[in-house]
């Protein structure tokens, strides 16, 4: 399935991007942080497990076992810091 | 068209013109609470690296979906009337405004109360990011836990720092 994928602050500053879209079979968000991670360089580095990396889909927070479904948008960010 | 609840904007607001607005929308109104966030010239109890600017980073269209939700949350646990958020983003100067919370109600109370359960809220959940420039170079801003402390006294976990 197609998913579109966004990073934010240090994350789209670590993988020099801040946006891509591409297919994947990862069935949650745990697994494509685990294909990402998987690219190694910047991406294993920004989205190492054990690193504090916030995750959303189709704009809402969430936690990693949340599924993907085709067309989700998806982001990877560090913890927020507004207000 | 019903006025904004939300707004995320570069230029500067003004409090009393957005209290003023916000006011307009219901006569029962006897209580009117805010909160203004401004950007420090220098952060660690005023004895860390001065601050020489704040860049504000934040995710379009979530950071404004994910403020209405709060603001439909605040309204089903207190007895307000309506409240407004405005967010600014991109670069700031120290002294410089970077956001307010305004809340009405018709006493006190529910109004104090609604401001700081939207503002811990807010800083744990709505995505923005802070980056500062210092002499040393540009920092992103860590979270903090114990702004994940102060939204779990309403109940909800933080989980962000």
């Amino acid at each position: 399935m197609k998913v579109s994928v966004k990073y934010f602050a240090s994350v789209r500053e670590a993988l020099g991007k801040g946006a891509e879209t591409f297919d994947t079979s990862a069935p949650t968000l745990d697994a494509l942080r685990d294909e990402l991670i998987a690219r190694g360089d910047a991406y294993a580095q920004a989205l190492a497990r054990g690193k504090s990396v916030r995750m959303a889909i189709d704009q809402v927070m969430s936690d990693g076992k949340a599924a993907l479904t085709e067309g989700s948008e998806v982001a990877f960010f560090p913890p927020v810091t507004g207000g | 068209m019903p006025a904004p609840r939300v707004s995320i904007q570069a230029e500067d607001f003004n409090l009393a013109d957005e209290i003023a607005a916000l006011r307009k929308i219901d006569k029962r109104v006897g209580a009117v609470c805010s909160f203004v966030g401004t950007v420090r010239g220098a952060n660690e109890g005023n004895n860390g690296p001065p601050v020489l600017s704040m860049e504000l980073e934040h995710y379009p269209g979530m950071t404004e979906k994910s403020i209405e939700a709060m603001i439909d949350e605040a309204h089903r646990r207190f007895d307000i009337f309506g409240a407004r958020v405005v967010h600014r983003i991109g670069l700031l100067q120290p002294a410089d405004q970077i956001m307010m919370v305004a809340v009405t109600s018709a006493h006190r109370g529910e109004s104090f109360k609604a401001c700081e359960f939207l503002m811990d809220y807010l800083k744990t959940q709505a995505p923005f990011w802070k980056k500062e420039q210092t002499p040393q170079g540009a920092q992103w801003v860590d979270a903090r836990a114990t702004d994940d402390a102060a939204l779990e006294r309403w109940g909800i976990a933080a989980g962000n720092a």
